[in-house]
Protein backbone atom coordinates (compact mmCIF):
# COMPACT_ATOMS: atom_id res chain seq x y z
CA UNK A 1 0.00 0.00 0.00
CA UNK A 2 1.12 3.49 -0.84
CA UNK A 3 2.29 5.44 2.20
CA UNK A 4 1.36 9.07 1.87
CA UNK A 5 3.85 11.66 3.07
CA UNK A 6 3.11 12.97 6.57
CA UNK A 7 2.07 16.46 5.61
CA UNK A 8 -0.91 18.77 5.19
CA UNK A 9 -1.48 17.74 1.57
CA UNK A 10 -2.04 14.13 2.64
CA UNK A 11 -4.12 15.28 5.62
CA UNK A 12 -6.37 17.22 3.25
CA UNK A 13 -6.61 14.28 0.84
CA UNK A 14 -7.72 12.01 3.68
CA UNK A 15 -10.32 14.58 4.70
CA UNK A 16 -11.72 14.51 1.17
CA UNK A 17 -12.06 10.73 1.63
CA UNK A 18 -13.92 11.39 4.90
CA UNK A 19 -11.09 10.23 7.11
CA UNK A 20 -9.58 12.25 9.94
CA UNK A 21 -5.99 11.01 10.14
CA UNK A 22 -3.02 11.72 12.38
CA UNK A 23 0.57 10.52 12.56
CA UNK A 24 2.03 8.33 15.31
CA UNK A 25 5.73 8.16 16.06
CA UNK A 26 7.10 4.60 15.76
CA UNK A 27 9.81 5.24 18.29
CA UNK A 28 7.95 6.89 21.17
CA UNK A 29 4.27 6.56 20.28
CA UNK A 30 3.53 10.32 20.34
CA UNK A 31 0.41 11.08 18.33
CA UNK A 32 -0.22 14.21 16.25
CA UNK A 33 -3.30 15.57 14.53
CA UNK A 34 -2.82 17.21 12.06
CA UNK A 35 0.16 15.01 11.19
CA UNK A 36 3.79 15.94 11.79
CA UNK A 37 6.73 14.55 9.82
CA UNK A 38 9.11 15.17 12.73
CA UNK A 39 8.23 13.89 16.19
CA UNK A 40 8.65 16.87 18.51
CA UNK A 41 8.91 14.53 21.52
CA UNK A 42 11.86 12.36 20.37
CA UNK A 43 12.80 13.77 16.95
CA UNK A 44 11.98 10.43 15.36
CA UNK A 45 11.02 10.59 11.69
CA UNK A 46 9.39 7.18 11.28
CA UNK A 47 5.64 7.73 11.40
CA UNK A 48 2.49 5.75 10.75
CA UNK A 49 -0.98 6.96 9.85
CA UNK A 50 -3.69 6.38 12.42
CA UNK A 51 -7.37 7.13 11.88
CA UNK A 52 -9.29 9.10 14.50
CA UNK A 53 -12.60 7.61 15.57
CA UNK A 54 -14.19 11.03 15.37
CA UNK A 55 -15.74 11.54 18.78
CA UNK A 56 -14.85 14.40 21.06
CA UNK A 57 -16.04 17.33 23.13
CA UNK A 58 -16.14 21.08 22.68
CA UNK A 59 -13.43 22.93 24.63
CA UNK A 60 -13.81 26.45 23.21
CA UNK A 61 -15.94 28.13 20.56
CA UNK A 62 -16.87 31.37 18.89
CA UNK A 63 -19.88 32.50 16.85
CA UNK A 64 -18.57 34.56 13.97
CA UNK A 65 -20.75 37.33 12.56
CA UNK A 66 -18.13 38.88 10.28
CA UNK A 67 -16.50 36.04 8.37
CA UNK A 68 -14.22 35.74 5.37
CA UNK A 69 -15.68 35.94 1.83
CA UNK A 70 -15.86 32.12 1.57
CA UNK A 71 -18.25 31.97 4.54
CA UNK A 72 -20.28 34.94 3.33
CA UNK A 73 -20.73 32.99 0.09
CA UNK A 74 -22.15 30.10 2.14
CA UNK A 75 -24.81 32.46 3.44
CA UNK A 76 -23.37 33.41 6.82
CA UNK A 77 -23.58 37.04 7.90
CA UNK A 78 -24.24 39.31 10.88
CA UNK A 79 -27.75 37.87 11.27
CA UNK A 80 -26.59 34.28 10.70
CA UNK A 81 -23.27 33.73 12.45
CA UNK A 82 -21.43 30.42 12.06
CA UNK A 83 -19.62 28.55 14.81
CA UNK A 84 -15.94 27.57 14.88
CA UNK A 85 -14.42 25.70 17.78
CA UNK A 86 -11.66 23.71 19.40
CA UNK A 87 -12.53 20.04 19.85
CA UNK A 88 -10.79 17.59 22.15
CA UNK A 89 -10.91 14.10 20.67
CA UNK A 90 -11.28 10.86 22.61
CA UNK A 91 -7.72 10.05 21.53
CA UNK A 92 -6.55 13.00 23.67
CA UNK A 93 -5.54 15.37 20.87
CA UNK A 94 -7.29 18.57 19.80
CA UNK A 95 -8.35 19.97 16.43
CA UNK A 96 -9.89 23.23 15.26
CA UNK A 97 -13.00 22.80 13.17
CA UNK A 98 -16.29 24.25 12.09
CA UNK A 99 -19.14 23.33 14.39
CA UNK A 100 -22.35 22.46 12.55
CA UNK A 101 -25.87 21.94 13.85
CA UNK A 102 -25.62 24.70 16.47
CA UNK A 103 -27.34 28.07 16.19
CA UNK A 104 -24.59 30.69 16.12
CA UNK A 105 -27.11 33.41 16.88
CA UNK A 106 -27.76 31.91 20.33
CA UNK A 107 -24.27 31.69 21.84
CA UNK A 108 -25.59 31.68 25.42
CA UNK A 109 -27.12 28.26 24.77
CA UNK A 110 -23.82 26.69 23.66
CA UNK A 111 -22.14 24.76 26.44
CA UNK A 112 -18.47 23.92 26.66
CA UNK A 113 -17.99 20.18 27.12
CA UNK A 114 -20.85 19.03 24.89
CA UNK A 115 -20.14 15.74 23.03
CA UNK A 116 -19.53 16.02 19.29
CA UNK A 117 -18.94 13.72 16.33
CA UNK A 118 -16.95 14.36 13.19
CA UNK A 119 -18.47 15.44 9.88
CA UNK A 120 -16.91 16.29 6.52
CA UNK A 121 -18.14 19.28 4.53
CA UNK A 122 -17.40 19.08 0.82
CA UNK A 123 -17.46 22.45 -0.92
CA UNK A 124 -16.77 23.50 -4.51
CA UNK A 125 -16.33 21.32 -7.57
CA UNK A 126 -13.58 19.75 -9.65
CA UNK A 127 -10.24 21.45 -9.06
CA UNK A 128 -11.77 23.65 -6.38
CA UNK A 129 -13.25 20.79 -4.36
CA UNK A 130 -12.23 21.26 -0.72
CA UNK A 131 -13.27 19.28 2.33
CA UNK A 132 -13.67 21.09 5.63
CA UNK A 133 -13.39 19.35 8.96
CA UNK A 134 -16.51 19.85 11.04
CA UNK A 135 -18.17 18.48 14.17
CA UNK A 136 -21.80 18.22 15.15
CA UNK A 137 -23.48 17.56 18.52
CA UNK A 138 -24.13 13.85 19.11
CA UNK B 1 14.67 26.81 32.29
CA UNK B 2 15.94 29.57 30.05
CA UNK B 3 19.57 30.53 29.75
CA UNK B 4 20.61 33.78 31.39
CA UNK B 5 21.13 36.21 28.52
CA UNK B 6 23.12 39.40 28.28
CA UNK B 7 23.75 42.20 25.81
CA UNK B 8 27.41 42.90 25.03
CA UNK B 9 26.78 46.62 24.99
CA UNK B 10 23.93 48.69 26.44
CA UNK B 11 21.43 50.42 24.19
CA UNK B 12 19.34 53.55 24.85
CA UNK B 13 16.38 55.28 23.25
CA UNK B 14 17.01 58.97 22.57
CA UNK B 15 14.04 59.93 20.41
CA UNK B 16 10.58 58.67 19.45
CA UNK B 17 7.94 59.59 16.92
CA UNK B 18 4.44 58.55 16.03
CA UNK B 19 1.99 59.65 13.37
CA UNK B 20 -1.59 60.11 14.38
CA UNK B 21 -3.29 56.71 14.19
CA UNK B 22 -6.60 56.52 12.35
CA UNK B 23 -8.23 55.87 8.99
CA UNK B 24 -6.82 58.23 6.41
CA UNK B 25 -7.90 58.01 2.79
CA UNK B 26 -5.44 60.76 1.86
CA UNK B 27 -2.29 59.50 3.65
CA UNK B 28 -0.07 56.70 2.34
CA UNK B 29 2.66 54.69 4.06
CA UNK B 30 5.42 57.11 3.09
CA UNK B 31 3.52 60.12 4.34
CA UNK B 32 2.66 58.38 7.61
CA UNK B 33 6.26 57.36 8.23
CA UNK B 34 7.44 60.88 7.43
CA UNK B 35 5.08 62.16 10.12
CA UNK B 36 6.61 59.77 12.67
CA UNK B 37 10.18 60.51 11.53
CA UNK B 38 9.78 64.27 11.75
CA UNK B 39 8.34 64.00 15.24
CA UNK B 40 11.21 61.72 16.27
CA UNK B 41 13.77 64.34 15.16
CA UNK B 42 11.97 66.95 17.26
CA UNK B 43 12.10 64.78 20.42
CA UNK B 44 15.88 64.40 20.50
CA UNK B 45 16.63 67.00 23.19
CA UNK B 46 20.11 67.98 22.02
CA UNK B 47 19.39 67.35 18.34
CA UNK B 48 20.56 64.66 15.95
CA UNK B 49 21.94 64.67 12.43
CA UNK B 50 20.04 62.03 10.41
CA UNK B 51 23.30 61.46 8.51
CA UNK B 52 24.56 59.64 11.60
CA UNK B 53 21.93 56.92 11.37
CA UNK B 54 23.73 53.69 10.41
CA UNK B 55 20.75 51.55 9.42
CA UNK B 56 16.97 51.21 9.36
CA UNK B 57 14.89 48.27 10.59
CA UNK B 58 11.26 48.53 9.56
CA UNK B 59 8.27 46.42 10.57
CA UNK B 60 5.41 45.95 8.14
CA UNK B 61 2.91 43.14 7.75
CA UNK B 62 0.08 43.74 5.29
CA UNK B 63 1.16 46.24 2.67
CA UNK B 64 1.97 43.47 0.17
CA UNK B 65 -1.65 42.39 -0.10
CA UNK B 66 -3.58 45.48 0.97
CA UNK B 67 -1.83 47.91 -1.36
CA UNK B 68 0.08 45.39 -3.52
CA UNK B 69 3.49 46.77 -2.75
CA UNK B 70 6.21 44.92 -0.90
CA UNK B 71 9.88 45.57 -0.14
CA UNK B 72 9.30 48.55 2.13
CA UNK B 73 12.80 48.78 3.64
CA UNK B 74 14.47 50.71 0.81
CA UNK B 75 11.33 52.72 0.01
CA UNK B 76 11.30 54.17 3.52
CA UNK B 77 15.12 54.47 3.58
CA UNK B 78 14.87 56.62 0.45
CA UNK B 79 12.00 58.64 1.92
CA UNK B 80 14.17 59.77 4.82
CA UNK B 81 17.35 60.19 2.77
CA UNK B 82 19.10 57.18 4.22
CA UNK B 83 20.19 55.41 1.03
CA UNK B 84 22.63 53.78 0.37
CA UNK B 85 22.64 52.68 4.02
CA UNK B 86 21.02 49.33 4.77
CA UNK B 87 17.30 48.89 5.38
CA UNK B 88 15.82 45.63 6.58
CA UNK B 89 12.15 44.78 6.80
CA UNK B 90 10.93 42.57 9.62
CA UNK B 91 7.67 40.64 9.63
CA UNK B 92 6.04 39.18 12.73
CA UNK B 93 2.42 40.01 11.94
CA UNK B 94 1.17 42.54 14.53
CA UNK B 95 4.55 42.37 16.29
CA UNK B 96 6.53 43.39 13.20
CA UNK B 97 8.02 46.58 14.59
CA UNK B 98 8.84 44.97 17.94
CA UNK B 99 11.02 42.63 15.88
CA UNK B 100 12.58 45.63 14.10
CA UNK B 101 13.32 47.11 17.53
CA UNK B 102 14.97 43.87 18.63
CA UNK B 103 17.11 43.67 15.49
CA UNK B 104 18.20 47.25 16.12
CA UNK B 105 19.16 46.38 19.70
CA UNK B 106 21.25 43.41 18.55
CA UNK B 107 22.94 45.47 15.83
CA UNK B 108 24.09 48.07 18.37
CA UNK B 109 24.81 45.63 21.21
CA UNK B 110 27.11 43.66 18.91
CA UNK B 111 29.14 46.78 18.29
CA UNK B 112 28.40 46.79 14.56
CA UNK B 113 26.35 50.01 14.53
CA UNK B 114 26.18 52.97 16.90
CA UNK B 115 22.86 54.50 15.87
CA UNK B 116 19.88 52.83 14.21
CA UNK B 117 16.34 53.87 13.44
CA UNK B 118 13.67 51.24 14.10
CA UNK B 119 9.97 51.54 13.43
CA UNK B 120 6.95 50.32 11.58
CA UNK B 121 4.25 51.38 9.19
CA UNK B 122 0.90 50.01 8.05
CA UNK B 123 -1.73 51.17 5.61
CA UNK B 124 -4.95 49.21 6.15
CA UNK B 125 -8.03 51.36 5.84
CA UNK B 126 -8.27 51.44 2.07
CA UNK B 127 -9.83 47.95 2.08
CA UNK B 128 -13.25 46.71 3.25
CA UNK B 129 -13.66 45.18 6.71
CA UNK B 130 -14.13 41.75 5.10
CA UNK B 131 -10.91 42.08 3.09
CA UNK B 132 -8.96 43.25 6.13
CA UNK B 133 -10.41 40.38 8.17
CA UNK B 134 -9.30 37.93 5.51
CA UNK B 135 -5.88 39.56 5.16
CA UNK B 136 -5.16 39.53 8.89
CA UNK B 137 -6.24 35.89 9.09
CA UNK B 138 -3.07 35.17 7.12
CA UNK B 139 -1.23 35.60 10.42
CA UNK B 140 -3.25 32.83 12.05
CA UNK B 141 -2.18 29.28 11.36
CA UNK B 142 -3.49 27.41 8.30
CA UNK B 143 -5.72 25.02 10.28
CA UNK B 144 -7.45 27.96 11.96
CA UNK B 145 -8.01 29.69 8.65
CA UNK B 146 -9.50 26.50 7.22
CA UNK B 147 -11.84 26.17 10.21
CA UNK B 148 -13.03 29.72 9.29
CA UNK B 149 -11.57 31.32 12.42
CA UNK B 150 -11.04 35.04 12.07
CA UNK B 151 -8.76 37.00 14.42
CA UNK B 152 -11.68 38.08 16.60
CA UNK B 153 -12.82 34.45 16.39
CA UNK B 154 -9.57 33.07 17.81
CA UNK B 155 -9.76 35.52 20.72
CA UNK B 156 -13.48 34.82 21.10
CA UNK B 157 -12.73 31.12 21.53
CA UNK B 158 -9.92 32.04 23.94
CA UNK B 159 -12.43 34.04 25.96
CA UNK B 160 -14.91 31.16 26.21
CA UNK B 161 -12.11 28.95 27.54
CA UNK B 162 -11.05 31.65 30.04
CA UNK B 163 -14.65 32.17 31.17
CA UNK B 164 -15.12 28.41 31.66
CA UNK B 165 -11.91 28.03 33.65
CA UNK B 166 -12.07 31.12 35.86
CA UNK B 167 -15.74 32.07 36.05
CA UNK B 168 -15.33 35.46 34.37
CA UNK B 169 -17.96 36.78 31.98
CA UNK B 170 -18.63 39.46 29.38
CA UNK B 171 -19.22 42.11 32.02
CA UNK B 172 -15.58 41.78 33.07
CA UNK B 173 -14.41 42.42 29.52
CA UNK B 174 -16.42 45.65 29.53
CA UNK B 175 -14.25 46.98 32.37
CA UNK B 176 -11.25 46.78 30.04
CA UNK B 177 -13.05 48.64 27.27
CA UNK B 178 -14.31 51.41 29.56
CA UNK B 179 -10.81 51.95 30.99
CA UNK B 180 -9.18 52.00 27.54
CA UNK B 181 -11.59 54.67 26.35
CA UNK B 182 -11.09 56.76 29.50
CA UNK B 183 -7.34 56.77 28.85
CA UNK B 184 -7.64 57.42 25.10
CA UNK B 185 -9.86 60.41 25.85
CA UNK B 186 -6.68 62.04 27.17
CA UNK B 187 -4.55 61.00 24.16
CA UNK B 188 -4.85 63.43 21.22
CA UNK B 189 -3.21 60.92 18.87
CA UNK B 190 -5.68 58.14 19.62
CA UNK B 191 -8.03 56.99 16.89
CA UNK B 192 -10.92 56.97 19.38
CA UNK B 193 -10.04 59.91 21.58
CA UNK B 194 -13.36 59.70 23.51
CA UNK B 195 -14.70 57.95 26.60
CA UNK B 196 -17.66 55.57 26.38
CA UNK B 197 -19.59 58.23 28.33
CA UNK B 198 -18.72 60.79 25.60
CA UNK B 199 -19.98 58.41 22.92
CA UNK B 200 -23.22 57.87 24.85
CA UNK B 201 -23.75 61.61 25.26
CA UNK B 202 -23.07 62.23 21.55
CA UNK B 203 -25.58 59.57 20.55
CA UNK B 204 -28.20 60.91 22.96
CA UNK B 205 -27.68 64.44 21.61
CA UNK B 206 -27.95 63.21 18.04
CA UNK B 207 -31.19 61.35 18.78
CA UNK B 208 -32.67 64.46 20.45
CA UNK B 209 -31.58 66.64 17.55
CA UNK B 210 -33.16 64.30 14.98
CA UNK B 211 -36.29 63.85 17.06
CA UNK B 212 -35.63 60.10 17.37
CA UNK B 213 -36.30 58.05 20.52
CA UNK B 214 -33.65 58.96 23.08
CA UNK B 215 -31.64 55.95 24.31
CA UNK B 216 -32.04 55.36 28.04
CA UNK B 217 -28.65 53.85 28.95
CA UNK B 218 -28.07 54.33 32.66
CA UNK B 219 -24.34 53.66 32.55
CA UNK B 220 -21.50 52.54 30.29
CA UNK B 221 -22.20 48.86 30.79
CA UNK B 222 -25.80 49.26 29.77
CA UNK B 223 -24.56 50.96 26.60
CA UNK B 224 -22.14 48.09 25.93
CA UNK B 225 -24.90 45.52 26.51
CA UNK B 226 -27.01 47.20 23.80
CA UNK B 227 -26.62 45.03 20.68
CA UNK B 228 -27.81 47.95 18.57
CA UNK B 229 -24.64 49.90 19.32
CA UNK B 230 -22.32 47.05 20.28
CA UNK B 231 -23.05 44.08 17.98
CA UNK B 232 -21.34 40.69 18.02
CA UNK B 233 -18.23 40.36 15.85
CA UNK B 234 -17.16 36.89 17.02
CA UNK B 235 -18.90 35.89 20.24
CA UNK B 236 -18.11 36.84 22.94
CA UNK B 237 -16.08 39.55 21.16
CA UNK B 238 -18.35 42.47 20.36
CA UNK B 239 -17.49 45.61 18.40
CA UNK B 240 -16.20 47.41 21.52
CA UNK B 241 -13.98 44.46 22.45
CA UNK B 242 -12.04 44.78 19.18
CA UNK B 243 -9.28 47.11 18.06
CA UNK B 244 -10.07 49.09 14.92
CA UNK B 245 -8.59 49.01 11.43
CA UNK B 246 -5.92 51.72 11.37
CA UNK B 247 -3.24 53.46 9.37
CA UNK B 248 -0.15 54.77 11.09
CA UNK B 249 3.58 54.76 11.64
CA UNK B 250 5.97 55.02 14.56
CA UNK B 251 9.72 54.98 15.11
CA UNK B 252 12.38 54.98 17.80
CA UNK B 253 15.98 56.18 17.59
CA UNK B 254 18.43 53.81 19.28
CA UNK B 255 22.03 54.58 20.17
CA UNK B 256 24.86 52.86 22.02
CA UNK B 257 24.45 53.50 25.73
CA UNK B 258 27.75 55.34 26.12
CA UNK B 259 26.64 57.90 23.51
CA UNK B 260 23.14 58.47 24.86
CA UNK B 261 23.98 61.60 26.86
CA UNK B 262 25.23 63.31 23.68
CA UNK B 263 21.58 63.42 22.60
CA UNK B 264 19.60 63.89 25.79
CA UNK B 265 20.01 64.09 29.53
CA UNK B 266 17.02 61.74 29.90
CA UNK B 267 17.52 58.73 27.64
CA UNK B 268 15.59 55.55 28.32
CA UNK B 269 17.78 52.51 28.74
CA UNK B 270 16.66 49.22 27.23
CA UNK B 271 17.16 46.92 30.21
CA UNK B 272 15.06 43.92 29.16
CA UNK B 273 14.08 42.37 25.86
CA UNK B 274 12.39 39.04 25.22
CA UNK B 275 10.70 37.19 22.40
CA UNK B 276 8.86 33.88 22.20
CA UNK B 277 6.98 31.75 19.68
CA UNK B 278 3.65 30.02 20.21
CA UNK B 279 1.56 27.19 18.79
CA UNK B 280 -1.86 27.18 17.19
CA UNK B 281 -5.09 26.75 19.14
CA UNK B 282 -5.26 22.99 18.49
CA UNK B 283 -1.79 22.36 19.89
CA UNK B 284 -2.16 24.38 23.09
CA UNK B 285 -2.77 22.39 26.26
CA UNK B 286 -4.49 25.36 27.85
CA UNK B 287 -6.15 28.15 25.91
CA UNK B 288 -6.09 30.62 28.79
CA UNK B 289 -2.49 31.80 28.46
CA UNK B 290 0.12 32.54 25.81
CA UNK B 291 3.23 30.43 26.11
CA UNK B 292 5.14 32.88 23.88
CA UNK B 293 4.39 35.80 26.21
CA UNK B 294 5.51 33.88 29.28
CA UNK B 295 8.75 32.93 27.52
CA UNK B 296 9.39 36.50 26.33
CA UNK B 297 8.69 37.85 29.81
CA UNK B 298 11.05 35.39 31.46
CA UNK B 299 13.79 36.36 29.01
CA UNK B 300 13.29 40.09 29.60
CA UNK B 301 13.04 39.80 33.38
CA UNK B 302 16.14 37.61 33.40
CA UNK B 303 18.15 40.10 31.34
CA UNK B 304 17.09 43.07 33.45
CA UNK B 305 17.25 41.44 36.87
CA UNK B 306 13.81 42.95 37.48
CA UNK B 307 10.61 41.30 38.68
CA UNK B 308 7.03 41.88 37.53
CA UNK B 309 6.38 44.03 40.63
CA UNK B 310 9.23 46.37 39.60
CA UNK B 311 7.42 47.29 36.38
CA UNK B 312 5.42 50.41 37.24
CA UNK B 313 3.43 50.85 34.01
CA UNK B 314 2.95 48.77 30.87
CA UNK B 315 1.47 48.85 27.43
CA UNK B 316 0.14 45.39 26.51
CA UNK B 317 -1.22 44.04 23.24
CA UNK B 318 -4.98 44.45 23.75
CA UNK B 319 -6.01 43.58 20.19
CA UNK B 320 -9.14 42.26 21.96
CA UNK B 321 -10.35 42.96 25.50
CA UNK B 322 -9.78 39.38 26.67
CA UNK B 323 -6.16 39.61 25.47
CA UNK B 324 -5.37 42.44 27.92
CA UNK B 325 -6.64 40.34 30.83
CA UNK B 326 -4.55 37.34 29.79
CA UNK B 327 -1.39 39.39 29.15
CA UNK B 328 -1.36 41.05 32.57
CA UNK B 329 -1.44 37.54 34.02
CA UNK B 330 1.20 36.10 31.67
CA UNK B 331 3.54 39.01 32.39
CA UNK B 332 3.31 38.21 36.10
CA UNK B 333 1.50 41.41 37.16
CA UNK B 334 -1.41 39.33 38.46
CA UNK B 335 -1.87 35.62 39.13
CA UNK B 336 -3.49 33.41 36.48
CA UNK B 337 -7.25 33.81 36.72
CA UNK B 338 -7.01 37.05 38.72
CA UNK B 339 -6.43 39.55 35.91
CA UNK B 340 -10.12 40.21 35.36
CA UNK B 341 -10.61 40.94 39.07
CA UNK B 342 -7.65 43.37 39.06
CA UNK B 343 -9.26 45.28 36.19
CA UNK B 344 -12.62 45.23 37.99
CA UNK B 345 -11.00 46.67 41.13
CA UNK B 346 -9.47 49.51 39.10
CA UNK B 347 -5.86 48.48 39.70
CA UNK B 348 -5.02 48.94 36.01
CA UNK B 349 -6.55 52.41 35.67
CA UNK B 350 -4.42 55.55 35.21
CA UNK B 351 -4.62 56.14 38.97
CA UNK B 352 -4.32 52.46 39.87
CA UNK B 353 -1.33 50.66 41.34
CA UNK B 354 -0.39 49.15 37.94
CA UNK B 355 -1.59 51.39 35.10
CA UNK B 356 -2.02 49.40 31.89
CA UNK B 357 -2.37 50.87 28.40
CA UNK B 358 -2.31 54.49 29.46
CA UNK B 359 -2.34 55.41 25.75
CA UNK B 360 -5.77 53.83 25.34
CA UNK B 361 -4.16 50.67 24.00
CA UNK B 362 -4.71 49.13 20.61
CA UNK B 363 -8.45 49.28 21.24
CA UNK B 364 -8.59 53.07 21.27
CA UNK B 365 -5.21 54.40 20.21
CA UNK B 366 -5.54 52.29 17.05
CA UNK B 367 -3.68 49.28 15.68
CA UNK B 368 -1.81 49.89 12.42
CA UNK B 369 -0.31 46.45 12.97
CA UNK B 370 3.29 46.98 11.87
CA UNK B 371 3.48 50.31 13.73
CA UNK B 372 2.09 49.07 17.03
CA UNK B 373 5.23 47.62 18.65
CA UNK B 374 7.31 50.80 18.48
CA UNK B 375 4.13 52.84 19.01
CA UNK B 376 3.79 51.26 22.45
CA UNK B 377 7.36 52.36 23.26
CA UNK B 378 6.42 55.93 22.37
CA UNK B 379 3.86 55.89 25.19
CA UNK B 380 6.32 54.45 27.70
CA UNK B 381 8.82 57.15 26.66
CA UNK B 382 6.28 59.88 27.35
CA UNK B 383 5.22 58.45 30.71
CA UNK B 384 8.75 57.77 32.01
CA UNK B 385 9.91 61.25 30.98
CA UNK B 386 6.85 62.91 32.51
CA UNK B 387 5.64 64.14 29.12
CA UNK B 388 2.28 62.34 28.95
CA UNK B 389 0.29 65.50 29.69
CA UNK B 390 -3.22 64.92 30.99
CA UNK B 391 -2.75 61.17 31.09
CA UNK B 392 0.51 61.26 33.05
CA UNK B 393 0.24 58.59 35.74
CA UNK B 394 0.48 59.95 39.29
CA UNK B 395 3.21 57.52 40.38
CA UNK B 396 6.10 59.10 42.31
CA UNK B 397 9.57 58.22 41.01
CA UNK B 398 8.31 56.59 37.85
CA UNK B 399 11.35 54.86 36.37
CA UNK B 400 10.42 51.45 34.94
CA UNK B 401 7.95 50.86 32.12
CA UNK B 402 7.38 47.96 29.76
CA UNK B 403 5.67 47.02 26.53
CA UNK B 404 4.24 43.70 25.35
CA UNK B 405 3.53 43.11 21.66
CA UNK B 406 1.81 40.06 20.17
CA UNK B 407 1.76 38.88 16.56
CA UNK B 408 -0.96 36.83 14.94
CA UNK B 409 -2.85 34.65 17.36
CA UNK B 410 0.08 34.48 19.76
CA UNK B 411 2.64 33.07 17.33
CA UNK B 412 5.08 35.87 18.12
CA UNK B 413 5.23 37.70 21.46
CA UNK B 414 7.76 40.24 22.68
CA UNK B 415 8.37 42.03 25.95
CA UNK B 416 10.57 45.10 26.43
CA UNK B 417 11.52 46.79 29.70
CA UNK B 418 12.74 50.41 29.70
CA UNK B 419 14.37 52.34 32.51
CA UNK B 420 14.91 56.03 33.19
CA UNK B 421 17.96 56.44 35.41
ZN1 LIG C 1 8.67 10.25 18.98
Amino acid sequence: MEVRPFNDISYERFLSEEKLMGSRCWKCGAFFVPPRCICIECYGTEMEWVEIKGKGKLVAFTCIAIGPPSMIKEGYDRKHPYVSGVVELEEGVRVVARIEGIDGSKPETIKIGIPLKVEFLHRGEGQDLTTFLAFRPL
Amino acid sequence: MQKQRKLKRGVAMVGVGMSKFGMFKDKDSKYLFAEAFNEMLSTVDKGVDPEDIDALYLGNFTNDFFIHQGHWGPIIADLIGLTPKPATRTEGACASSALAFREGIFAIASGFYDMVLVGGVEEMSKRSTEEVTQGLAMAAIPYEVKAAFTFPGVFGATATAYFAKYGANREHLMNVTIKSHNNARLNPKAQFNVSIRDIMDQRIERAKHKGEPVPAWRDEKEFLRDAGVNPVVAWPMHLYDCCPISDGASCVLLVAEERAKNFTDTPLYVVGIGQGSGKGLHAKEDLTYFEATRYAAQEAYGLSGLKPEDVQIAEVHDCFSIAEIIHIEDLGFFKPGEGYRAVEEGLTRLDGSKPINTSGGLKCKGHPVGATGTGQLVEIWKQLRGEAGERQVPIKDLRIGAAHNLGGTGGTCTFTILERR
